[in-house]
């Protein structure tokens, strides 16, 4: 995981909460380069009737990302943030919808950004621009945020309790659906210029997620895009889908996705 | 291209076990994968043949079990085979569903010496 991760690069973010935590970094330098440690015996011992044995494993492979995501989930948990993980395809405005959901919602609520792109620090300076603690994840030739690197980058933001945590995924409707982050919700984003068909082409992604976002859809008389289409075809992909319709352009059906939001912010339990 | 990031799970897992159990390399790698797991089978071959090398996997085969996604209907019950998440049930016609099976992604056993 730490090959794409580019937490070699991210030197900055440390993390004290916990003693455990420690154990994780030390955990985590030492496991990685031991496949490189071993190159004895391989290739060349001679045939020896080695015995050969079945070892039941019963694991699953994103055992280790799912765990990490727990992880990131329980530290969510335990001061009361709300992780939400927004993917889409690129373009589709997930940064133009946080840009004014940051700016609107400043006076009510608590945000935090992480920004997850393949290069540069664009999205990160368009949230640090509405004054919202941000962090950028680049992940070099990665197509997907995993656990790990939110683990990473929460060390550095450090999200306050009882706020909103933004996780913009890298724009890609495919690879990020396999990873879970240890979010809350996850949020699919599809515009108006994109295909209506587009939630049966890339289905995982909808099945996946919790609401979908309609965007742009002040550009709905200029396009060949049949709302009612998507929005059936994406119930079909998966019944519990909420779906919400919004343009970042005149601020249609923004309150509503505020609403949604603000109705996903849990009080914070009063200490005993 | 997640692939990758999945054979470079298998790896890790299957490596883990292997030393665990003092062996010295994985000879086969046993995978149960779903229908609906999301994995793309030609791009995992080639993520497979890549990411193994130099590995104590290098001379492994990998035997795939692939599971068939089942669903049920919320509306009338029926199990039935799927192919796609929009699959409607055979029998009424909905599209309430819900996925039994099929979306499975481990490694189930090694043989190793």
């Amino acid at each position: 995981m730490c090959a794409t991760c580019g937490c070699g690069s991210d030197g900055k973010t440390t993390y004290f909460l916990v003693d455990k935590d420690l154990s994780h970094i030390r955990d985590h330098n030492h496991s990685h380069p031991h496949s490189h440690d071993h190159p004895h015996d391989q290739g060349h011992t001679h045939p020896q009737p080695n015995e050969k044995k079945i070892i039941d494993v019963e694991m699953d492979v994103l055992y280790q990302n799912n765990l990490l995501a727990e992880r990131n989930r329980g530290y969510f948990d335990a001061k009361n943030i709300l992780a939400l993980n927004l993917v889409s395809s690129p373009g589709s405005g997930k940064t133009s919808l946080l840009e004014k959901t940051l700016t609107d919602l400043k006076a009510e609520l608590c945000f935090a950004v992480i920004e997850g792109d393949q290069q540069t620090n664009n999205d990160a300076d368009r949230i640090f621009a509405t004054g919202t603690k941000v962090t950028q994840i680049n992940t070099g030739k990665g197509c997907h945020l995993d656990a790990h690197m939110i683990l990473h980058a929460t060390r550095g933001l450090k999200p306050a309790d009882n706020s909103v945590l933004f996780i913009e995924n890298v724009g890609n409707l495919v690879c990020p659906a396999m990873f879970d982050l240890g979010e809350k919700e996850r949020v699919v984003i599809i515009s108006v210029t994109e295909g209506d068909d587009k939630p049966l082409k890339y289905p995982d992604m909808f099945h996946s997620s919790t609401l979908c976002i309609i965007n742009k859809i002040d550009l709905l008389p200029y396009v060949p895009f049949d709302i009612e289409k998507v929005k059936a075809n994406a119930k079909k992909v998966n019944h519990k889908l909420e779906i919400i319709e919004v343009s970042c352009t005149t601020g249609e059906g923004l309150p509503i996705w505020y609403q949604w939001l603000k109705s996903k912010v849990l009080q914070p339990e009063p200490a005993i | 291209m997640h692939e990758l990031s999945v054979v470079m799970g298998i790896i890790k897992i299957a490596e883990d076990y292997a030393i665990a159990a003092g062996a010295h390399s994985v000879d086969e790698v046993e995978l149960d994968i779903g229908t609906l797991s999301g994995i793309d089978m030609d791009s995992m071959d080639f993520a497979w043949k890549q990411a193994k090398k130099g590995t104590m996997l290098n001379d492994s085969v990998k035997k795939i079990n692939s599971i068939t996604a089942k669903a049920k209907c919320l509306d009338c019950n029926a199990e039935f085979p799927i192919k796609n998440y929009y699959d409607a049930c055979p029998v009424c016609g909905e599209h309430l569903i819900n996925i039994i099976c099929g979306k499975e992604l481990k490694v189930r056993s090694l043989l190793v010496s």
